[in-house]
């Protein structure tokens, strides 16, 4: 079942899509839950997408020069103007969020729930931080700079709008996330999945993780590009 | 259940993928770090992002280890975001394109 298939394998691959489509049984062979994250996560692809393309519009059509955000985002650290530090940060923060999630998951699956739970603590914690961090980063950005929604002192009036609102939503994202890890975390501790099992790790997991997936395209497209 | 067969996973599989996904934005940082400018820089922040992103996708998400027909459930979807990515695109320029044919005007 690994990675490598041949072409025999590659074959009945297709005829088991077939199958699952076509024979009198349900489709996805997975309990509901996870079936349900896995679309509530694709419907949420699309807000993110949407709100991505949205800024490639403003950005495009935009006559006004669109501030450089490693000159936006750089921090003074010691007398040295380091760009983007903060973002960078941030991003390895949420990385490293990502694998200890994975790592929860997985212990979760083994039956260690003390790890588990601390594990999925650690997490929420680092959620926490980087919403902190984020809050850090837009008290900056609307005191020090005077960047608003409707203009800033730096160049292209759609720049505060598109800043607020894809960072506000996957802030916003982080923050149910640092709660919904805390809830399944106190639940795991106190045994109330000791019968159903504890695919609820696992399903938190992917919630996680693509909070994390949706960052790296933020990094990318908004603050890199 | 399928679910607690495909977590047999030993932990140095994350730990791998953890340090790769460091080293990699790492790489992407780098890219503003060192001023990189134009079509290198735009090719180098996709590519990279692209690498994080399937790594988040296959491997910490087990999509890798997924029956096809979920997979079929995620990506083909998303055609749809790449072709309002192509036309948003194509009327972005236009737009522009009006509002720098008004601007010269006045």
């Amino acid at each position: 079942m690994s990675s490598k298939l041949n072409k025999n394998e590659k074959c009945s691959a297709w005829q088991g899509v077939i199958q699952d489509f076509s024979g009198d049984k349900q489709v996805f062979d997975m309990s509901w839950g996870k079936l349900m994250m896995w679309i509530f996560l694709l419907s949420d692809t699309f807000i993110f997408s949407v709100f991505l393309t949205g800024y490639m519009h403003a950005r495009m059509a935009a006559t006004d020069n669109w501030p450089v955000s490693s000159e936006v985002f750089a921090m003074t650290i010691a007398g040295n103007s380091i760009p983007l530090v903060l973002i960078a940060i941030m991003t390895f923060i949420l990385i490293t969020s990502s694998g200890t999630m994975a790592m929860a998951v997985n212990y979760a699956y083994r039956g260690e729930l003390k790890k588990t739970v601390y594990l999925m603590s650690a997490t929420a914690f680092l959620g926490a931080c980087f919403v902190g961090m984020q809050a850090f980063e837009w008290t900056k950005l609307i005191i020090d700079e005077g960047i608003r929604p409707w203009g800033n002192p730096l160049g292209a009036t759609q720049f505060g709008a598109v800043f607020f609102m894809i960072t506000g939503f996957h802030g916003l994202h982080v923050s149910a996330g640092v709660i919904y890890l805390t809830v399944i975390a106190k639940r795991v501790n106190s045994g109330v999945y000791e019968k159903k099992g504890y695919q609820i790790v696992e399903i938190t997991g992917l919630y996680w993780h693509f909070v994390d997936l949706v960052w790296v395209f933020i990094f990318a497209f908004f603050y890199l590009w | 259940m399928t679910g607690s067969e495909v977590q047999q996973h030993p932990i140095g599989l994350y730990l791998k993928i953890w340090i790769l996904l460091f080293v990699l934005s790492t790489c992407s940082y780098l890219v503003d770090y060192m001023e990189f400018q134009g079509f290198f820089r735009w090719a180098l922040i996709l590519i990279f992002m692209f690498m994080k992103a399937g790594l988040i996708l296959s491997v910490f998400m087990h999509v890798n280890w997924e029956k096809p027909a979920l997979k079929l459930l995620l990506f083909v979807p998303l055609s749809a975001i790449v072709i309002l990515i192509i036309l948003m695109s194509i009327e972005a320029d236009y737009t522009f394109l009006n509002r720098f044919i008004y601007l010269l005007k006045v």
